[in-house]
């Protein structure tokens, strides 16, 4: 058997026979054109052809791989109907009486040159984008046609030099088991497109693969970014076995998105959505979120011109509340100021917004913002599980002021006779170092916490997370992070508390053992992450990720905590990539 | 007309987000600049947009000259506070 290596693009084994796939170079003939009129209408057709094409392979990858991605193939026709790109087109042809062919090809690779050389990986996959866009132009000039539609007649692994993500998406899909290119990077957008059509890939490839034979049997682990060739019989009904629970496990995950997410050990934690807008409720409910963790209510207040009265916003917080019946709603209170600017409140301009006065700082001080939302709430929670959690508490006089402004409004809801929930839960987003540190107490005055680790982990770190420099310094799997995460899961405990988790972390395939070891209550995250995570919690023994995590807190860098799990758990292993 | 907005977007103004600008700038007849560290370059440009490398936490500034300067700096505005429609 032999090794190649490479870095994994999209996870899952294929199996199959290689096909050695290359793409033909075109020679662009370069002449002196005469009929400069003719030239110019030549290449308008071909580029309104090009166009053409693309729209068709955008409704088709609209269709394979959603909305979101397609945006690729919409970002190439926007490119080959640029005006600055077309003039100097255009000028090449008249004033240098250059072919189409050499005009296009020399005006695009300036762009395509310039992106290449950027420090941003993103910037730089966009110059294959480009480069993709304008070969289709050059292919249709020339007559060239590109041959990936009836490339393959069996089903079969494509090796390749590199692929660009139109020759992707052509393949016909039940003859394409998986691929693996010289080229690229996890980040490329044929990377992006296998993982979005559940195509193992890897990237990045070894050159030897490209003298592996057609038609000679190979496996492609897209998780471990390997590729196996000459392999032994036992080798590849190794192989056929972890591809099926692989493929069993993807299959289930849509299906059992309902069920429970309770450890193989029978420890259940309770999976619920981050929502930030009316209509993201229901989908929520059909992809197995069972509540609301966080309720974003900085929705209503944003983008408009005035701020949202009380019946606006009882009327959409009770449209949520609606959408989840008995379940649990945890609505966060304005989280507005500092870097979220309204524009109808005059707020002053801070230098450092991120520790100015934001969320709970803001909120305490303008009364006519805090209680009209208070009060909105408290009447769209009748018969419905409201919970209310102030964002950005630092210190007890904070959630002290905070609660009597919401006993205020019960109490006068109550002598106004209007109905209002009783009896709600009240808790705090832990997300300055201060409440960790203070948590002990606080879990005497609340009945829940809620950790926010992206904003906990930029005041851990005094990194702002929107600034790409110290972008190295915000990960949440830093220990120091994961330490202050314990300590709040601990204090929260010992004081009789539920403490749940909103930032992404939550939904993050290798915190989920960790957080789960922990003894943390409540993962909330984004709904689409939600089926994954709930396999991911049936998939794991609590007992052993309580070791895990004891384990990873003694650590010291967040690479060495992902590496850990990744070692300790091959099961996340696979679901990762 | 002329207003000033930071990207918010986790990878800059790259291909999506890039895309659903020009859109919407060639909704509008105004001229429209858009410049980043002394840097300018047509809106309506795709090409020229991405080779600014505006990515996560820059400050664009935009120049619009037209009868609908206007609808286009709020339009504009609304897209890069939205984070274009939500992060991919």
């Amino acid at each position: 058997m032999k090794t190649l290596q490479g870095t994994s693009a999209s996870r899952g084994i294929a199996i199959g026979p290689v096909f050695q796939y290359r793409q033909p170079t075109l020679q662009i003939s370069r002449n002196k054109i005469t009929d400069s009129e003719a030239e110019k209408l030549r290449l308008n057709l071909a580029l309104e052809t090009a166009c053409t094409q693309l729209s068709d392979i955008y409704d088709k990858a609209l269709f394979e791989i959603g909305s979101h991605k397609a945006e690729i193939f919409q970002a190439q026709i926007e490119m080959l109907q640029d005006p600055d790109l077309l003039e100097s087109v255009v000028q090449a042809i008249t004033d240098d009486c250059q072919n189409a062919e050499a005009a296009l090809f020399d005006s695009s690779e300036i762009y395509a040159a310039t992106l290449e050389k950027m420090g941003s990986e993103y910037f730089r996959a966009r110059a294959g984008d480009i480069r993709d866009a304008i070969q289709r132009v050059l292919r249709i000039l020339t007559n060239v046609e590109e041959n990936t539609r009836n490339a393959l007649n069996q089903p079969s692994i494509v090796v390749a030099v590199d692929l660009t993500p139109s020759n992707t998406i052509n393949f016909d899909k039940n003859m394409l088991l998986g691929f693996a290119i010289v080229m690229g990077g996890p980040t490329s957008h044929t990377a992006i497109l296998a993982r979005s059509l559940g195509l193992p890939a890897i990237v990045a490839m070894e050159e030897g693969i490209l003298s592996l034979p057609t038609g000679s049997e190979i496996v492609l682990d897209g998780s471990q970014g390997e590729l196996l060739s000459e392999c032994s019989p036992e080798i590849i009904a190794a192989h056929r076995e972890r591809q099926a629970i692989n493929q069993a496990f993807f299959a289930d995950l849509q299906s059992s998105a309902m069920n429970p997410a309770t450890t193989l050990d029978g420890f259940s934690v309770e999976v619920v959505a981050n929502v930030g807008k009316v209509d993201e409720a229901a989908p929520a409910v059909a992809l197995g979120a069972e509540g609301v963790g966080l309720l974003r209510s900085e929705f209503l207040y944003l983008q408009r011109e005035t701020l949202p009265n009380e019946e606006e916003q009882y009327t959409a917080y009770r449209g949520i509340l609606d959408a989840f019946g008995k379940q649990p709603v945890v609505l966060r209170t304005l989280d507005v100021g500092g870097d979220k600017e309204l524009p109808y409140m005059d707020i002053t301009q801070e230098i450092n917004p991120f520790l100015g006065v934001r969320a709970i700082r803001l909120c305490l001080k303008r009364p006519d913002l805090f209680r009209p939302q208070l009060r909105a709430a408290l009447r769209a929670g009748v018969d419905r599980n409201l919970k209310i959690m102030f964002p950005m508490i630092a210190t007890l006089a904070e959630l002290r002021a905070a609660k009597q402004v919401l006993a205020q409004c019960q109490a006068e809801l109550r002598q106004e006779g209007v109905a209002i929930a009783e009896n709600i839960e009240i808790g705090i987003m832990i997300e300055i170092p201060a409440a960790v540190i203070m948590a002990d107490y606080f879990a005497r005055e609340v009945d829940f916490f809620s950790i926010g680790t992206n904003d906990l982990t930029q005041y851990v770190m005094a990194a702002d997370r929107t600034n790409p420099g110290v972008s190295e310094l915000t990960s949440a799997f830093a220990p120091p992070v994961l330490r202050m995460i314990a300590q709040t899961i601990d204090a929260g405990h010992r004081g009789g508390r539920w403490v749940g988790l909103c930032g992404e972390l939550a939904g993050e395939p290798l915190a989920i053992p960790i957080l789960l070891g922990l003894g943390l209550d409540e993962f909330s995250m984004n709904a689409p992450s939600i089926p994954l995570a709930k396999q991911i919690i049936r998939s794991l023994n609590r007992s052993v990720c309580q070791v895990a995590a004891r384990d990873v807190l003694n650590l010291t860098g967040e690479e060495e905590v992902r590496e850990y799990i990744l070692r300790t758990f091959p099961v996340i292993n696979d679901l990762v990539k | 007309m002329e207003t000033t907005l930071t990207i918010q977007h986790p990878v800059g103004l790259h291909a999506r987000p890039a895309s659903i600008f020009v859109q919407t700038a060639k909704k509008f007849t105004s001229k429209i600049t858009i410049s980043l560290d002394g840097k300018e370059v047509n809106a309506k440009s795709i090409l020229n947009i991405l080779a600014l490398g505006a990515g996560q936490g820059s400050k664009i500034r935009l120049v619009i000259e037209g009868d609908d300067a206007e609808a286009a700096i709020n339009a504009l505005t609304e897209l890069v506070e939205s984070n274009f429609g939500g992060v991919d």
